[in-house]
């Protein structure tokens, strides 16, 4: 049951994966990047996090995707780019080499490792099962506990996002006398 | 039948080596691809590779601070992308279509 939600989750992942290389229109690529994160998020359920899947479904797919989309349409950049045309020589060669080279080397680290992970079998973790909502309050008191400076920095760096892209995306209007020239 | 399904359970090693696979599907995007919508959501790929990998651990190790860890990095890329989508918006109205390789320079 296990192996049979792993590999259409996996199957999930990676054709969403490619599929945000190689489709032409942005918002196809948007699209088959949700295809990729409800795939994580299924992963993310089969590992007991179900928080975290919640979080992925809410912010990854619900928001971020959705801030895409927003600006993809609003910009009207949604034409095809042409994938045929090949900037520099050798860019797409390189390119290959670097992500086979990469996934080679990681998939080497962690095949050598698997006897230190324990490929054997999935280790039974007492305090992360148990009842249904173990999860989340495990998760509650990490984060509000060990890590409550961090959280509340965090809360300060959306702030902080939120009012330079509005500073960086406002429009200066005709009348007022714009400071920089603008 | 059974028996080859009870073997053959996904390990943290599967979940490791797909996460190695999504970040080198994601590196490869950001190399290739020239629209800057395009290489942010493979940026996004990469960031969803790591964080496989921490909720993996995190499960085989029995610690929560994975867990910990990938709701941190979500925030840090909500931030991140909506920074980026910014820059992204207020680069094209100056030049419309431009891509990677039109934006050269700091001040647009």
């Amino acid at each position: 049951m296990e192996l049979v939600v792993f590999v259409i989750a996996a199957a999930m992942v990676l054709v969403g994966a490619v599929g945000v290389i190689v489709r032409n229109n942005p918002v196809h690529a948007a699209l088959s990047l949700i295809l990729t994160l409800f795939g994580v998020a299924v992963m993310f359920v089969a590992l007991e996090a179900h928080f975290i899947a919640a979080v992925q479904v809410i912010v990854y797919a619900g928001a971020i995707v959705v801030l895409f989309l927003f600006v993809i349409m609003l910009l009207g950049v949604d034409r095809a780019e042409d994938l045929k045309a090949e900037p520099f020589r050798l860019q797409r060669p390189l390119a290959a080499v670097l992500g086979i080279g990469t996934a080679g080397l990681v998939i080497a680290a962690v095949v050598s490792a698997r006897d230190a992970i324990g490929s054997g079998g999935a280790l039974q973790t007492p305090d992360l099962t148990g009842d249904g909502d173990s999860n989340i309050r495990e998760l509650a008191r990490s984060v509000f506990g060990d890590y409550v400076v961090a959280f509340e920095l965090t809360s300060v760096l959306l702030v902080v996002a939120v009012v330079g892209t509005v500073m960086l995306t406002r429009r200066v209007k005709s009348g007022v006398k714009s400071e920089k020239g603008e | 039948m059974n028996e080859v399904l009870a073997v053959a359970t996904p390990t943290t090693t599967w979940y490791l080596i797909l996460a190695a696979l999504l970040f080198a599907i994601g590196a490869v995007g950001v190399l290739v691809r020239r629209n800057p919508l395009v290489m942010f959501m493979c940026i996004e790929l990469m960031l969803n590779a790591v964080n496989l990998s921490f909720v993996a651990l995190a499960k085989r190790l029995g610690d929560i601070g994975g867990q910990t860890t990938v709701f941190f990095v979500m925030v840090v890329a909500a931030a991140e992308v909506v920074v980026g989508l910014g820059i992204i918006v207020s680069i094209m109205r100056r030049r419309p279509g431009a891509t990677a390789d039109d934006v050269a320079e700091l001040k647009g």
